[in-house]
């Protein structure tokens, strides 16, 4: 596997953590059940990749290796697929993701300011960082499917709507 | 109904009757509100009658190219012995429309009913569908109907008794607006990065996994059960004079109106109607422009959007297209220089960068209007815009690049004066310089 220790990323030296493995018990018996219900294991490969990311919170190169190996990819193949989907990370984020939606219909109705109170409430400062205490990470997120209901934002698996400056605080803080 | 608003008289609730009703998500309210006789009635009928029957009653695609869909459902093979396949395409991203999101949420096994008729219909054992990752509320909703379905025998092996196997299985997406065009989505299924595949194959004769394949919409998946259960002849009566669009549409109106939502109404209605419906502009405001069908479609002005009528045909001769009628208003404080700008800052970045004219010109165009937005355009970029959208339009392997153009080209035709008030420096600049 192809080791890219050293490069900078959002979360310093994060990438050299030793890697636990994911498809072990649990895990390996419902990603083996997955098998049923596509012709071919390569199909499996988003399902199974949403599994890492919800087990250790993003995607790793051991992770890309070890789910390579389970699937009969390559790491390059899997590589290749992770950096095409933008929900797959592939660094640490901080403990809750939020997604703000500020596409035409939502930037018509004050999207980006409610975008803005949203990063002075974290202290993300700007998008894609993190926040210093490790608890928010904001990225601006095209169209959410939900532009009658100004601004949805996706926290986690949380969806939520008609966020406003005003009402950021009350929404955030129980993301502790 | 105008969900979450309360009903309008000028609706007509077919889909989204129970929208708002918790009580038709599980599946005994579903059966209580006269669930699944459709299925029962489809698997009581020849497979060929249900397509003749969804044929009959002028239904076509809601998802946004309104091709009919009986049509695509005689394309399939028969008895060809190959494995076949239905996808539903519920990736629903395109900016200004949800109203899938709805049929998901509050009907569930309305979807999974019209996803076991079609299956039926085109003989596939198999039905994916793909749920765009950010639903997450949907998914979950969803997961829970289909175990319920499973439980009560309408899927699997013996799919309400009728011998036929019926499988629904959920795929979720991970973020790629892109994965909404068929063949992408055939590709992000299948584990591949989402990039649209080259036509001719068409999807019926070789799709998913190489194999004969109908992608459907969520709606449309939805409207085939009501067509089956009251008949090809009632569903062509929903119909305001024009026979080529029939039924009823979903029409997610957002932006600069006071009752954002979805609205239901029978096809060729007037779209000044249902703009009253939303309760119009805001105080003291007047309307500036429309985007009728998601933002790929064309931009329309006050004077076409007041006479526009919304079926398929009605939108095409006001100027624009139908789509997915995500319908986008926008008030005379818009910025429209700036909303345009933005639109294309979503193509340049929802691009699979696997066309040339797509990767380079979605970039351009931001790059060109982010120059005017700056106050430092010159007078020939906006005959640039326009060079770059005709080279990004018509030569691609999808449309992704045509959706980029449109709004631009309907702009600059529609709004010159405002680009023009950027570049004289006639107005402030909306963008600090590049």
């Amino acid at each position: 596997m192809i080791s890219i220790q050293g490069r900078p990323t959002a979360a310093g030296d994060a990438h050299v953590e030793p890697h636990e493995p994911v498809f072990v018990g649990e895990a390996k018996v419902r990603l083996e059940a997955m098998f049923a219900l596509y012709p071919t294991r390569q199909a499996c490969l988003l399902p199974a990749l949403w599994m890492v990311q919800e087990a250790r919170g993003w995607i790793s190169e051991q992770a890309i290796g070890e789910t390579a190996a389970v699937l009969g990819l390559t790491p390059a193949y899997v590589k290749g697929v992770v950096t095409f989907y933008t929900m797959y990370h592939t660094h640490p984020v901080g403990r809750h993701f939020i997604q703000v939606c500020t596409t035409s219909p939502c930037g018509l109705c004050g999207a980006e300011e409610t975008m803005k109170a949203i990063l002075r409430y974290t202290g993300c400062g700007e998008l894609g960082a993190t926040s210093p205490d490790g608890r928010f990470t904001v990225v601006e997120v095209e169209c959410l499917g939900a532009c009658g209901f100004v601004t949805p934002i996706l926290i986690d698996d949380d969806f939520i709507e008609n966020v406003t400056p005003e009402n950021v605080a009350t929404i955030l803080q129980g993301y502790v | 109904m105008g969900y979450p608003h309360p009903s309008h008289p000028g609706e007509t609730a077919v889909l989204s009757k129970f929208f708002g009703d918790a009580g038709a998500r599980s599946y005994a309210g579903w059966v209580e509100r006269g669930g699944y006789e459709a299925l029962k009635k489809a698997l009581a009928m020849t497979p060929e009658a249900v397509v003749e029957e969804v044929k009959a009653s002028g239904l076509r695609g809601r998802g946004g190219a309104g091709f009919p869909t009986g049509l695509k459902w005689s394309f399939m093979p028969k008895n060809d012995g190959k494995p076949h396949y239905l996808v539903c395409n519920a990736d629903e991203s395109e900016p200004g429309t949800f109203k899938d999101r709805e049929i998901m949420r509050w009907t569930p096994h309305a979807l999974i009913e019209g996803c076991a008729i079609a299956c039926y219909a085109i003989a596939a054992e198999r039905c994916y569908i793909y749920i765009r990752g950010e639903f997450t509320e949907p998914w979950k909703i969803m997961t829970a109907a289909v175990a319920e379905a499973y439980a009560n025998g309408v899927l699997g092996e013996n799919a309400m008794g009728s011998g036929r196997r019926i499988d629904v299985v959920l795929h979720r997406g991970a973020g790629a607006y892109i994965c909404g065009e068929e063949t992408a989505m055939m590709n992000s299924i299948e584990g591949r990065r989402g990039n649209p595949r080259i036509k001719p194959p068409f999807p019926a004769q070789a799709g998913l996994f190489g194999m004969p394949t109908t992608i459907n919409n969520v709606e449309t998946l939805a409207a085939a059960a009501h067509v089956i259960r009251n008949g090809a002849a009632w569903y062509k009566a929903l119909c305001l004079g024009n026979p080529k669009s029939t039924g009823t549409k979903l029409v997610s109106v957002c932006g600069h109106v006071r009752r954002p939502g979805n609205y239901e109404i029978t096809m060729g209605t007037p779209m000044k109607d249902l703009l009253d419906m939303c309760g119009g502009v805001g105080e003291g405001r007047t309307l500036k422009a429309v985007i009728p069908g998601g933002s790929s479609v064309p931009i329309l002005t006050a004077a076409e959007a007041e006479s526009c009528v919304m079926d398929y045909e009605g939108v095409v001769a006001a100027g624009s297209m139908l789509g997915s009628a995500g319908m986008i208003v926008m008030d005379d404080t818009t910025d429209m220089v700036y909303q345009i700008y933005r639109l294309a800052r979503f193509y340049a970045h929802e691009s699979c960068a696997q066309c040339t004219q797509c990767r380079e010109g979605t970039a351009w165009t931001v790059k060109v209007m982010e120059r005017i937005l700056a106050g430092q355009g010159k007078q020939e970029d906006l005959q640039l815009l326009l060079d770059l959208s005709e080279n990004m339009t018509g030569k691609t392997i999808c449309v992704l690049s045509d959706s980029c153009a449109a709004p631009v080209v309907s702009g600059i035709q529609k709004f010159r004066g405002e680009f023009e008030a950027y570049i004289t420096k006639a107005r402030q600049p909306a963008l600090a310089a590049v």
